[in-house]
């Protein structure tokens, strides 16, 4: 039942994103597909944070061993398709051998070893340089379909691995492992006395949330259509996680929410820059800084307003609207 | 009648200290074994080794005949040991049914296993869709109890069931104890203060008396020896 129900809502979803994107301009199509590479990524953490109680500082260098094996393999054999599927199983093993280690580790232990890695893999793509090309990074080439526009097809290609990522994590989320994620999180002693094996759930849970995380960093390569350390900084894997918290943690539509912010704050913030008048000097410390301090703000008014994050927000007045239509 | 666990000189503890010192304990196939004795006694401590949540530095545990100091605690459910513990260790998050499903993870007849907890605790059934944080000290303790009985145990280790329960409730937690071991042949290790409300239900008990077993008699005598009748 709760298969079906997937199924219709990622049918719908294909529908719907076929439709949407022969309305949008290609600038709103590009944005569409960013939102879709990063729903891959918060969609994942939602699932290792949210539902399993695994803090990961990390993500963000996970997302840059999914974009440097499309990379690798985009300009080696040529298949998108199967570059995505190769930068998918290269960050699940990553995942693997992250997620043995942080299973042993708990809180800020767990938190210090992902910020490592949020470190470490940037790092060293700068010092294999020749493997790498250092901060310049790799073109990442493609032949864009002759019938559609390539922000169309990009957004589409964006969207429908997002689709596919959402429909399989929706079916873990209500799987028996979904249910072990949560008891492992909430009591770990219950949990191994129903005969949950906690370290294997930390360790499969971690690797279920590196596979779309890879996905997504080869979809960012394939939208700009190179990959470079920069993009993968430790901001990007702080932003994914502000991302989860403020959409809703634990929750898939949550990182829906986190993943339109991702998008949405940077392109609010460049309006904002671009309407004062500042010194060059000033200017250039906002652009680095304002989309940052932004998301902090939101942050703090969202854990105000709503500390379930927006999606419970959201799920809150839906409710109050239902109940009142009940009342007339 | 045969012994489904038998303990022999064990001794466990946290650290250095030894809060379990050579205890030996039988515990019969379908009957029901309170362990009593005051707070620190070493009652809790002895269900957290039997149950592999705490390694025994010494001394053996059967179950079956079967050697469990190497056995991981997961496993043990799957051999038909299961622990209820102390304070319930209800997953807060996970709705009822949820929590129930959770004790039959890897059974294929889980639907039905839920089923039976849903007849043997009616207020459970109606309130499966809630979450675990929102039941009541009792239900709580249903759910517990409910969710051990989903992996089907043949020995049950119960901790302290009627801790700050009322009266009545703990009277129909004994009553239930005692249905399951006549209906289902269960047996149970039943660690409890409330030594009235223990020997009401129990065959044979042990006191515990600073990590040791200091006496090991039948209920009945029990009774006679603690709470006069």
């Amino acid at each position: 039942m709760t298969l079906q129900k997937h199924l219709i809502f990622t049918a719908l979803g294909g529908i719907f994103l076929f439709a949407v994107t022969q309305q949008l301009e290609p600038f709103r199509n590009y944005q569409l597909a960013t939102m879709a590479a990063y729903l891959c990524a918060t969609a994942g953490l939602t699932i290792l944070t949210g539902l399993n109680g695994q803090i990961s500082l990390g993500h963000g260098a996970l997302m840059a061993v999914g974009a440097y094996t499309m990379a690798f393999a985009q300009n080696g054999i040529g298949n998108l398709y199967l570059s995505l599927l190769l930068a998918m199983l290269a960050t699940t093993a990553v995942g693997a051998i992250i997620g043995v280690a942080a299973a042993r580790l708990r809180g800020p232990y767990l938190a210090g070893l992902t910020l490592a890695v949020a470190l470490a893999i940037p790092a060293f793509t700068v010092t294999f340089d020749g493997l790498f090309n250092s901060e310049q990074g790799l073109p990442v080439s493609f032949t864009p379909p002759e019938t559609l526009p390539i922000e169309t097809w990009q957004a589409l290609t964006a969207g429908g691995s997002a689709l596919l990522v959402m429909f399989l994590l929706a079916n873990v989320v209500s799987s028996r492992f979904g249910r072990a994620m949560r008891a492992v999180r909430d009591n770990e002693v219950a949990a191994r006395l129903a005969g949950i094996h906690v370290a294997r759930t930390q360790v499969l849970s971690f690797v279920i949330s590196a596979a779309p995380a890879g996905l997504g960093g080869a979809l960012l390569a394939f939208l700009a259509q190179n990959v470079s350390p920069g993009a993968f900084s430790l901001t990007l894997s702080l932003y994914l996680l502000l991302a989860i918290v403020i959409g809703g943690l634990g929750n898939l539509a949550g990182a829906v929410w986190g993943a339109f912010l991702l998008v949405a704050l940077p392109d609010l913030t460049n309006s904002l820059t671009e309407g004062i008048t500042a010194s060059p000097e000033l200017a250039r410390k906002l652009d680095g800084n304002l989309a940052l301090a932004i998301f902090g703000l939101t942050l703090i008014v969202v854990m105000l307003v709503a500390p379930g994050g927006l999606q419970s927000l959201v799920q809150r007045i839906s409710h109050r609207i239902r109940k009142g239509r009940n009342h007339v | 009648m045969t012994e489904i666990l038998q303990v022999r000189g064990l001794v466990a503890g946290y650290g250095a200290a030894p809060v379990l010192r050579d205890i030996d304990l039988t515990v019969p196939t379908g009957s029901i074994v309170t362990v009593l004795g005051a707070n620190g006694a070493g009652k809790t401590t002895l269900l957290r080794t039997l149950s592999g949540l705490l390694r025994p530095t010494a001394g053996q545990i059967l179950l079956d005949g079967k050697d469990l100091r190497r056995v991981k605690v997961e496993r043990l459910v799957r051999l038909g040991m299961a622990h209820v513990p102390e304070g319930r260790g209800v997953v807060a998050e996970l709705t009822v049914d949820e929590n129930l499903r959770l004790g039959g993870l890897w059974r294929n007849d889980v639907n039905a296993a839920v089923a039976e907890v849903y007849e043997l605790f009616e207020p459970l059934a109606q309130r499966k869709r809630n979450a675990g944080h929102l039941l009541s000290g009792g239900e709580r303790q249903m759910l517990a109890i409910g969710r051990a009985l989903v992996a089907r145990p043949r020995l049950l280790l119960l901790d302290e069931p009627s801790l700050g329960l009322a009266p009545k409730i703990t009277a129909q937690i004994m009553a239930l104890l005692q249905k399951l071991r006549t209906q289902t042949g269960l047996t149970v290790l039943l660690v409890e203060q409330n030594a009235r409300s223990a020997l009401s239900v129990a065959d044979s008990g042990v006191v515990m008396s600073l990590g040791r077993i200091a006496t090991a008699t039948t209920a009945q005598e029990l009774r006679n020896a603690y709470l006069g009748s």
